[in-house]
């Protein structure tokens, strides 16, 4: 019961999101273009099934998936969990955490592997490029870049180094990236970081984050907490290159840019 | 009718399909690290249900609805070949789903606290509101911008990467000058503007554009108005930490 009455919350929240969306995009059909919006119906519809969609999804790991997340990064950031793995009484040096490093790398992989935003624009890519692009491999792609980028990202935080470094760092790794990559795949790189960092991502990885910079001597929350997301934005434009480096260096037989068809 | 079930079936074993990482590794971890027994695993499984059947609902809506209408738009405006309602849509596409993002309120939020503990503001309830309220206005002005430029990129069929790498230049040179405390909440701006809903509306008005418009490539021009958007936050936020810090 008490998840109904969730539910419900959830999809009213969502329709309140969505709603100023959707009469923005009608009035503007109807006033600027001068047309009705066409397909009404089908289209009214649609956001119906986008909103209940997303009210669903956010209940359901609002009510069961997070909460176990989050209790996972409070205990595996825990100084008595830690002590009990490691056997040591402080004084813990970064590799004592490797179930930190496990974990952000699983849970990163996971969230990305489920977010809804990554899932329209692998569709959208495979169906303009007349399926050069894999949805599955576009997806594992950048999954792979967002764990890693968590993993390393906490890393970071333990290891107290500037993130600036960090960041320009990986800037320079993609931009000698970007001169060897094949052309088709630049664009969609550069948008698969932003792309990733939405709603399953990143309320997961902030807490465990948080919780990281609580745990660590000298870390603090205010400040080191910050900038996982921002990892977690970056890998996935390195993963998502080498994917086409590699799909090119793979695929020698098919050089040729495949025209975009209707497939 | 009987067609669309089908999808709607097909997409919910997909998604069934996309959400089984994410449950092993809470239930894995829960059995083998913390050997704690899995109590909740009820709750687990009704709440993989709802997200199960939310993210085919989800899918099923963006076909349907989502896409046509972000490629519908950029196409009647293409044709419409009026410059100025392009650029004016983008703008108020890319300025008013970022000014109500809940993510984004949330960061601000803390950004406020960072500033008034290290006593750049005050630290009365009034004044964190107004340095998170302007906050919030920079990166959604910073995102109706990205969405701009990314339009005037097709159109003029400027280089991506060179714009992309400029835009790190200027970020890498910016965060020398900014405050220390405001980097990190600026470098994590630029993944918390582009939500579930404006990431695939935005893809199609890119994409709808690219194949609207003659010699330009849906794959290489379409793609890159989210790369802005997770850009010129970044940007803006060091800017207005430049800015506030002198004022």
């Amino acid at each position: 019961m008490n998840l109904f009455i969730a539910a419900l919350v959830f999809i009213g929240e969502t329709a309140r999101d969505v709603l100023p969306i959707a009469v923005f995009l009608f009035v503007f059909q109807r006033l600027v273009i001068g047309e009705p919006m066409p397909h009404r119906g089908q289209i009214a519809i649609g956001f119906l099934f986008v909103v209940l969609g997303l009210g669903l999804f956010l209940v359901g790991l609002e009510e069961s998936l997070f909460p176990l997340g989050r209790l996972m990064a409070e205990q595996l950031t825990n100084p008595e969990f830690l002590q009990s793995v490691t056997g040591k009484a402080g004084n813990l040096t970064w590799q004592d955490y490797y179930w930190v490093y496990l974990f952000a790398s699983a849970i990163g992989f996971s969230t990305a592997m489920a977010e809804p935003a990554l899932v329209a624009v692998a569709l959208k890519a495979n169906a303009v490029s007349g399926g050069a692009i894999n949805v599955w491999g576009l997806r594992v792609a950048v999954a792979i870049g967002v764990g890693v980028g968590v993993s390393l990202g906490c890393y970071r935080i333990i290891s107290g180094l500037p993130l600036h470094y960090f960041i320009v760092g990986c800037y320079l790794i993609v931009i000698l990236q970007t001169a060897m990559a094949p052309k088709i795949i630049i664009p969609l790189a550069f948008d698969s970081g932003g792309v990733t960092t939405s709603t399953v991502t990143v309320p997961l990885i902030t807490a465990l984050g948080l919780g990281l910079a609580e745990a660590v001597p000298g870390r603090s929350p205010l400040l080191d907490g910050f900038g996982l997301v921002a990892s977690a934005a970056l890998f996935p434009i390195i993963s998502v290159l080498a994917y086409g480096q590699l799909a090119e260096f793979f695929g020698k037989r098919s050089t040729s840019t495949p025209e975009p068809s209707a497939n | 009718m009987k067609e669309s079930l089908l999808t709607l079936g097909k997409d919910a074993l997909h998604s069934l399909r996309d959400l089984t990482p994410i449950v092993s590794v809470i239930v894995l971890f829960q059995l083998f690290v913390f050997r704690a027994p899995v109590s909740e695993l009820l709750s687990l499984a009704y709440g993989g249900i709802l997200v199960v059947a939310g993210l085919a609902f989800f899918i099923f809506g963006l076909r349907i609805a989502l896409f046509p209408v972000g490629e519908g738009l950029a196409q009647s405006l293409a044709k419409k070949g009026s410059a100025f309602w392009l650029l004016a849509f983008a703008f108020a596409l890319g300025f008013g789903t970022t000014i109500a993002e809940p993510a984004l309120m949330a960061v601000t939020g803390e950004a406020a606290k960072i500033a008034a503990a290290d006593a750049v503001i005050e630290a009365s309830p009034e004044a964190l509101r107004h340095y998170a309220l302007l906050l919030r206005l920079t990166v959604a002005l910073s995102v109706g911008v990205a969405l701009v430029l990314g339009v005037l990129r097709i159109m003029f069929d400027w280089s991506l990467p060179l714009i992309i790498i400029g835009g790190y230049l200027l970020v890498s040179i910016l965060t020398l000058f900014a405050p220390s405390d405001i980097v990190g909440i600026a470098y994590d701006s630029g993944g918390v503007t582009t939500s579930t809903v404006t990431v695939p509306l935005v893809t199609a008005l890119g994409v709808g554009l690219a194949s609207a418009m003659k010699g330009r490539n849906p794959m290489t021009d379409g793609f890159g108005l989210i790369a802005f958007a997770s850009l010129t936050p970044i940007l803006f936020v060091l800017i207005f930490g430049v800015v506030s810090q002198w004022s």
